[in-house]
């Protein structure tokens, strides 16, 4: 029959296909991610570097064990782990013991993705999974930080980078002192801003030449970055808009009501891991919701959650918890948001 | 429900209201568009399918061996939503039998095969043209019901079913073909753009519409010049020319309504509900022919086009001719060729033979070559990872993931309360999933396999019916039984009561007459004289006298 070429493919409508992939948008993450890592190496120095291939390497390994045991094909091609790995790094202390680092990474890996299934089916941000459980197993190393253009960064580690397995890091005041030329207090812009209300200038945090976890740095980095994804319609834009939003809701009447005690909103904004965690962790797709409306509920929520608990938690960083506590309402939030479907009434 | 505002229609040029969701698609229309519209030859041999329309298979009004005129009907509408189909040529009927026919399904269906005898002689006809005016709504349906007429746009609905007078204020006539490669509609505007116009004239007519608006997607230009010089050429002032943007599925019924008047079709409703009557440009056309030529649908405009056809271009096919002779005439399969599609890449539906015919739906033939159409080569898909683009294109609002992820768990319950049945499968969604998700797939599993379960709920519910009903007829029975007996038991003891009365009537008539008797008896005693005033002697002769009796008695006793 003279259509035997034609019979090839046999299958149901549509036969049109975009040819954006899942691994062509993690891989479009990364590459915003980049910039990032790299100030952050040039700010903080190899430490950072170490830190980064530390977490990086771990939850890809971590990956390709738990794809084995479980059977699934392995899922290292489509670039996810990579970015939990990048952004666990990021959201540790640059001088954080490199053994630390690894437990976190296995912990983000394990207990934040695999156990659900994989890739689509966590319920939370697997790198915050990991960064909390940091946060409870070691709270000491996980607020010691060091200030950035330390001179001899590229040639010297921050000491607690190598602490030896199982042992808890030396304290590395004295070594940042010998460093130092102005004395530092060892407080994060938060911290300062929290404790004794000193604010940092904002070309500080926009350039990121503040001491602070490896990826809370440079403000107009971070947005490059996003603004990047968005273009590229690879993230959801109103996530990190509606995070922002939310945080400036909240921060703006109290500031204006007492703005000697509580920091402005542009600071709030700035200072911490907000920007990081609006930009990279809440647009994270898997844990957000997926209602039109519900997008901006959830946003919004986080942004709020996060400067209630700067303002008037024990802690100065609110960002993780807020992402963690929104990833556990998302799916309640796609839920009660539904949409009207086409030509749906009121009911009235 | 509220009448579309006058001022919500808009006029030629002005910007339209938009739909949720829909994607932007690469056209290929240049493709077909370049050549005018060829007459395909007539051929030996047509196979007519019965069900080429959707509802109810035409009834056979021919047998086999006999002769036929071109235009005449070989089998009639049956039941309400039904089409005839006619004869595209004189010949004779060769056999009526099962063939395979362009259905999803694959399978093959009833079909009339005609052998042609190439005298194209045409049945009688009496063509009403311009007079229709003074003919009623009903007879005009009837006109158009008996030329087989259905929507050519894709869905093959009956088109006169759908043509209600029935307060309809607004005709819009789709020119849209948002598909791509789909081309026929568009060649068709532009080259025959007064029938169309005659067209839409005759069905206002039908519905009592007030205005008609031509909507046409603004990537073709010539069509919208084409229908705006026809429109004013007619000097109709209730008909506009409006331009839709290129967003695929503007085409669509409900969004294109959307898009005109703003207003959305209720679900489970239809347009008639908001008062406006949608209708393909070819439907008008033929409409037209139907009633200026009398020409029932025996043939129509086949855009055979893609990367995989030598030489793409439209061609007027006679309903019936075979899809090979088609693409043949149109140059046939490039080295390349992979894939044949009828309809367009979004919707249409491959075909593993061309050993098929042309049938009323077909409007495209698309042969997809090389990469010409990015197929996904693998059929083990990424997970879901909710980006949620498949919400941000969905035209009818829905949330395509979660309905995935319902249909891949087998839990239609919550995919129905998730609508998954206002999916209207226009492949959206799995067009720009970035895990390759056969959404669409897993949709039209779960409905059927909804389908299935209603059917056998249905089925055993029928049962369940049945054996209800059987409950209910046996106890019916038995207390249809019971009452009888109780009649026949009260009737019986009725008699008895009665029988007894009469009883006791006779009783006491034998009562009384005893009574009488005995009152006679006694008179008769007091009047027997010979035993009153009795001497002495005589009672003692009396007294003898019985004890002699009395000594008989004994006497004879012993």
């Amino acid at each position: 029959m003279a259509d035997s070429r034609a019979v090839k493919s046999l299958r149901s409508s549509p036969h049109l296909k975009q040819s954006v992939t899942v691994a062509q948008i993690m891989r479009n993450v990364v590459f915003a991610l980049i910039p990032v890592c790299a100030w952050s190496v040039y700010a903080f120095g190899f430490s950072v570097l170490l830190l980064l291939a530390t977490t990086t390497l771990v939850c890809m390994l971590s990956e390709a064990m738990f794809c084995r045991i479980s059977g699934r094909t392995s899922s290292l091609g489509d670039w996810s782990i990579v970015i939990t790995g990048l952004l666990l790094g990021l959201t540790l202390p640059p001088g954080f013991p490199l053994w630390m680092a690894a437990v976190a990474a296995f912990v983000a890996v394990g207990l934040g993705k695999a156990l659900f299934g994989g890739l689509g089916y966590n319920v939370m941000n697997p790198a915050l999974v990991g960064r909390a459980f940091v946060q409870a197993a070691f709270p000491v190393a996980i607020t010691t930080w060091s200030p950035p253009f330390l001179p001899g960064r590229f040639t010297e580690l921050i000491p607690s980078t190598l602490t030896a397995p199982f042992m808890m890091p030396e304290p590395i005041d004295a070594w940042i002192d010998q460093k130092s030329i102005d004395a530092f207090s060892g407080a994060t812009p938060l911290a300062l801003q929290k404790f004794e209300q000193v604010s940092t200038p904002l070309t500080e945090l926009l350039t990121g030449t503040v001491s602070g976890s490896a990826g809370e740095t440079s403000a107009i980095i971070i947005l490059l970055g996003g603004i990047y994804l968005a273009a590229r319609r690879m993230m959801d834009w109103r996530l990190p808009v509606g995070v922002m939003l939310g945080a400036v809701i909240v921060s703006l009447p109290f500031w204006l009501l007492d703005a000697a005690r509580y920091p402005d909103p542009l600071f709030v904004l700035l200072s911490g891991g907000l920007m990081l965690a609006a930009v990279f962790m809440v647009s994270d797709m898997v844990a957000s919701p997926v209602t039109p409306l519900g997008v901006w509920v959830y946003a919004l929520f986080i942004g709020m959650l996060t400067v209630v608990i700067r303002l008037f938690g024990g802690l100065t960083e609110g960002v993780m918890y807020a992402i963690l506590l929104g990833n556990a309402i998302s799916p309640l939030i796609s839920l009660v948001t539904q949409p009207k479907v086409f030509g749906e009434r009121n009911k009235s | 429900m509220s009448a579309i505002k006058k001022s919500n229609i808009l006029k030629t040029g002005e910007s339209t209201w938009s739909f949720h969701g829909g994607i932007k698609l690469p056209g290929h229309k240049d493709m077909s568009t370049g050549k005018p519209i060829a007459r395909m030859p007539s051929s030996d041999r047509y196979v007519i399918p019965l069900n080429q329309h959707m509802g109810a298979e035409g009834e056979v009004l021919v047998s086999t061996g006999e002769n036929v005129l071109k235009g005449q009907m070989l089998a009639g509408p049956h039941g309400l939503i039904s089409a005839a189909v006619h004869s595209p040529v004189s010949g004779k009927v060769a056999e009526i039998t099962q063939h395979r026919f362009p259905h999803p399904s694959g399978l093959a269906g009833t079909c009339i095969v005609i052998e042609n005898d190439h005298k194209d002689e045409w049945v009688e006809r009496n063509p009403i043209g311009e007079d229709y005016t003074t003919i009623s709504s009903h007879e005009l349906r009837n006109i158009v019901r008996d030329a087989g007429i259905v929507g050519l746009g894709g869905a093959t609905f009956p088109a006169a079913v759908k043509q209600t007078e029935v307060g309809i204020e607004t005709l819009i006539l789709n020119g849209v073909e948002c598909e791509p490669y789909i081309t026929c509609d568009d060649m068709l505007m532009r080259e025959r753009a007064d029938g169309i116009i005659k067209g839409a004239k005759i069905i206002a007519h039908i519905i009592k519409a007030e205005q008609c608006i031509i909507a046409i997607e603004d990537n073709k230009p010539e069509a919208i010049e084409a229908i705006t010089r026809a429109v004013s050429r007619d000097g109709s002032e209730n008909i506009t020319v409006q331009s839709v943007p290129t967003i695929y599925p503007s085409g669509g019924e409900r969004q294109l309504i959307k898009i005109i008047t703003g207003n959305e079709v209720p679900v489970n409703g239809l347009p008639a509900d908001i008062h406006v009557l949608c209708h393909n440009v070819a439907t008008s056309y033929t409409i037209y022919k139907a009633i200026f030529e009398a020409e029932p649908l025996i043939s129509r405009i086949v855009t055979i086009t893609g990367r995989g056809i030598n030489s793409p271009r439209n061609l007027e096919v006679d309903i019936g001719t075979s899809i090979h002779d088609c693409i043949e005439h149109c140059g046939g399969y490039s080295n390349d060729a992979r894939a044949l599609i009828m309809g367009g890449p979004m919707m249409g539906l491959t075909l593993n033979t061309d050993e098929l015919p042309v049938i009323k739906a077909t409007n495209c033939l698309l042969v997809t070559a090389g990469i010409d159409i990015s197929l996904p080569d693998s059929e083990i898909h990424m997970p879901c990872i909710r980006c949620g683009k498949c919400v941000d294109v969905c035209p009818a609002n829905l949330l395509p993931q979660q309905l995935y992820w319902f249909a891949a768990d087998k839990d239609y319950d919550r995919a129905v309360d998730y609508n998954l049945f206002d999916c209207i499968e226009c492949g959206c969604c799995a067009y720009v999933c970035p895990s390759q998700i056969p959404l669409v797939q897993y949709y039209r599993f779960a409905k059927s396999n909804i389908w299935e379960q209603e059917r056998e709920r249905k089925k055993s519910d029928i049962a369940r019916q049945r054996h209800e009903n059987r409950l209910e007829r046996l106890e019916k029975q038995k207390q249809e039984r019971e009452a009888r007996l109780k009649k026949k038991r009260d009737a019986l003891s009725k008699n008895k009561s009665s029988r007894d009365k009469e009883m006791d009537k006779k009783k006491a008539l034998i009562a009384e007459a005893l009574a009488r008797v005995n009152e006679k008896k006694s008179k008769q005693n007091t009047k027997a004289k010979n035993t009153e005033n009795l001497t002495p002697e005589q009672q003692q002769k009396i007294k003898q006298a019985d004890a002699r009796r009395e000594n008989m008695k004994k006497h004879e006793n012993q």
